[in-house]
């Protein structure tokens, strides 16, 4: 049979200009760290990788300590008041910017917050507080997700036969979820071994660093290409390992609970299993919802609507539709090609999955010392910035349209064929129209990734080129921790609009 | 003897209300429409609905507070009778232990059991490694060692081909008739209520229409929402 086929211009320009992208990020360094051999892993790279790995297990270990109970409360206690408000309230920590976030726990457990003096929160606790705080509502909903699949003839058997609460969990429900605990284990830890915003502000000293944010400084504040080479290549070893690892394992691609009719059960009825689930719900609330109340409250007052912040908001917003739109240029061709044909179904994937494992941060090494050599940084940092975002959010991007552009080429492909429409008219005639939510939503995605963006900004911002992210570092860092407040609300008040919007649309599919 | 009495119950915009009697050692099959009522019928004599009001008996004992382990009843549902994770002899004597620790002698009955529906030569198969219809056959074995005197299926047979799912019917039926069981199965296929039902109940809208012996219900004239849910099978002439 004969199949329609995408015009190849745009695919091979889109897949050359990714491997550009990342071969400009992975030669060098590899050349660099290749050049100092084994006497560049000096006992401080040994002593960052060690503290990377401990604060991300940790971090992991205790996001699922509270994650695990908290989502079979959820799935036990099907129908009490306000679960579906905390259900949403759950995916208020994914949706917004890591610094936002990091601003309200210091509110709240600083030294001058509520609880201020339970936690010593510049250093490793306070980078596992948010990081739990991030991670417990990631873990609790994947594994919910699991938990909801288990089917109602089984929670009926477990009833009829008896089953008390440790036979329902070793029985039902734990052979439900434990490869999900394992996938949501891998994730959590591969999150935080590469998360930046929250060990930039929260640890930092030389005690308390992660490979990403070594690297940062290496190459921001000491001008140190070759160590900043040497830190990228064990972030890149590290961060492939881990991936591979979460692909073989398949649990990654785990959805989230529709909110669809959940299957009834028929346990935790009793008084102790309502005290037990009320119980976890209390702590989970306890843990996340003062940092918001706080960014909230504090914030509504510290509003300082200057210049600076709006150009801020401006240069935010600019960046961000930049890089969405760069995003889908490059992954649209590529997609139209892998639902059609297998090779570029691996090739496509193999791209999507190495944008999501190389770390922004060992990507940016390679892109600095390849640039540096030839121009100076000041004309190239809004690209760069742009750049790497959009390199950022290709995955989400693909996972939005991949399946989008599936359902069009079968419903159209044989139609178009022999009409003869092919390449722009086509996309203006068939898919832009059906497939507009999809590719309205991508965009969103992408946006609000970028805007919540402080790595990009922090690697290649300059003193004059600033984002929101990037003006809530400089108000903490420069004492005026009550104008970072009002910026982080503004902040979270644009992501939680776009990201509104973006489940409208999601959920109109 | 299974009986409802005056047991209503209200599902979104349809409200039931059953009152009837099942006779020990009885085979009733239940038919209707989708969506009429016949699971929920099931689900209230196994306990897994609670009745708004009214009660249900079972052998002169009110169960309608009973959580359902406790009642003397044990289902065979369609399908995910089993779980997955464990092999079809550890599914079977999940119906006699929930810890599965089990002594000589109740192994023994495992093992009977097993024997009994055919699946002696695969208890330690996973099911996933056996076909639809031997998945059926070991919730069979289960209710078989759970030996109680109630048994309730639910469509058990509606995804096998025409052959299994009659072998299953006569293995139910004979297991019924060995031990004096009563029976009560949700069918769409009015074969099956021919081949082992004594009496056939009718349901509509939320209500037993009639229930009478299997014969007489399928040959009456004064019932017709049955003709119409029958259709052409009822007149083979056509």
């Amino acid at each position: 049979m004969i199949a329609y086929r995408p015009s190849r211009a745009p695919g091979y320009a889109a897949l050359a200009l990714l491997a550009l992208a990342l071969a400009a990020g992975f030669l060098p360094v590899l050349r660099m760290g290749l050049e100092q051999g084994i006497a560049g892993l000096d006992p401080y790279v040994f002593r960052v990788l060690r503290f990377t790995l401990l604060q991300a297990g940790l971090s992991t270990f205790l996001s699922l300590l509270l994650g695990l109970p908290l989502a079979r409360a959820l799935a036990r206690q099907s129908a009490f008041p306000g679960r579906a408000l905390l259900l949403r309230l759950l995916n208020l920590p994914l949706a917004l910017p890591a610094i936002v976030v990091i601003i309200g726990i210091i509110e709240v457990y600083g030294a001058r917050g509520w609880f201020g003096g339970i936690f010593d929160i510049y250093g490793l606790q306070g980078i596992l507080l948010a990081h739990v705080f991030f991670n417990v509502p990631l873990a609790a909903r994947l594994i919910l997700a699991d938990l909801e699949r288990i089917p109602a003839e089984s929670w009926k058997l477990a009833a009829q036969l008896g089953l008390r609460p440790l036979a329902i969990w070793r029985l039902v429900e734990w052979p439900a979820v434990k490869s999900g605990v394992a996938g949501a284990a891998l994730l959590i830890f591969l999150l935080c071994a590469s998360s930046f915003a929250v060990v930039l502000t929260l640890g930092g000293g030389p005690r308390a660093t992660t490979l990403e944010v070594a690297i940062y400084q290496s190459l921001r504040s000491d001008f140190d290409p070759q160590r900043a080479s040497m830190l990228a290549l064990v972030q890149l070893a590290l961060c492939a390992t881990l991936a591979l690892v979460a692909q073989a394992w398949g649990g990654l691609a785990a959805g989230w609970p529709a909110l669809r009719l959940q299957p009834k059960r028929y346990d935790g009825r009793s008084t102790t299993a309502r005290l037990l689930d009320g119980g976890i719900v209390l702590v989970a609330l306890l843990l996340l919802v003062p940092p918001l109340v706080a960014l909230i409250g504090a914030g509504l007052f510290h509003i300082n609507p200057s210049p600076l912040l709006l150009r801020a908001l401006l240069t935010s917003l600019g960046l961000g539709a930049a890089s969405a739109v760069l995003a889908f240029v490059v992954v649209w061709p590529l997609a139209a090609f892998a639902v059609r044909s297998g090779g570029w179904r691996k090739v496509t994937s193999i791209a999507v999955l190495a944008s999501w494992i190389v770390p922004p941060a060992a990507l940016a090494t390679g892109w600095f010392i390849s640039l540096i050599a030839h121009a100076g940084m000041t004309g190239l940092a809004a690209f760069l910035v742009i750049a790497m975002n959009a390199l950022m959010s290709l995955p989400f991007v693909a996972r939005v349209l991949m399946p989008a552009l599936a359902q069009s080429a079968e419903a159209h492909d044989r139609l178009c064929l022999s009409l003869g429409l092919a390449g722009w008219s086509r996309f203006r005639l068939v898919e832009l129209p059906v497939m507009k939510r999809a590719i309205g939503l991508s965009l969103v995605m992408a946006l609000i990734l970028s805007l919540g963006d402080l790595t990009a900004i922090s690697l290649f911002g300059t003193q004059d080129f600033v984002t929101l992210p990037a003006l809530i570092y400089r108000q903490m860092g420069s004492y005026r921790f009550d104008e970072a407040i009002g910026t982080a609300l503004v902040l979270s008040a644009l992501v939680l609009a776009f990201s509104t919007l973006a489940e409208r649309w999601s959920d109109q599919r | 003897m299974i009986r409802l009495e005056d047991v209503r119950f209200r599902y979104e915009e349809m409200a039931m209300r059953f009152d009837a009697e099942f006779p020990t050692g009885s085979f009733t099959a239940v038919i209707g429409p989708s969506g009429g009522g016949k699971s929920t019928l099931l689900n209230l004599i196994a306990g897994f609905e609670a009745p708004e009001q009214g009660c249900v008996l079972i052998d002169g004992v009110d169960v309608t507070a009973l959580p359902p382990d406790r009642r003397p009843v044990s289902m065979i549902f369609q399908d995910n009778n089993v779980f997955a994770h464990l092999d079809l002899w550890q599914n079977v004597a999940l119906g006699i232990s929930p810890s599965l620790r089990l002594d000589a002698e109740r192994k023994a009955r495992v093992d009977a059991a097993l024997a009994e529906v055919g699946l002696g030569a695969l208890m330690h198969r996973k099911p996933g490694e056996v076909s639809g219809g031997e998945r059926q056959r070991v919730a069979v074995a289960r209710a078989l060692v759970r030996d109680r005197p109630v048994l309730l299926l639910d469509e058990p047979f509606a995804a096998l081909g025409p052959a299994l799912r009659r072998d299953m019917l006569d293995l139910v039926k004979a297991m019924q008739q060995a031990r004096g069981l009563t029976v009560v199965m949700v069918t769409h296929q009015p074969e099956d209520a021919q081949a082992a039902a004594s009496h056939t109940a009718y349901l509509e809208n939320g209500h037993i229409v009639a229930l009478r012996p299997t014969a007489e219900l399928f040959a009456a004239q004064d019932l017709p929402g049955l003709r119409d849910y029958l259709g052409d099978w009822s007149r083979p002439e056509l």
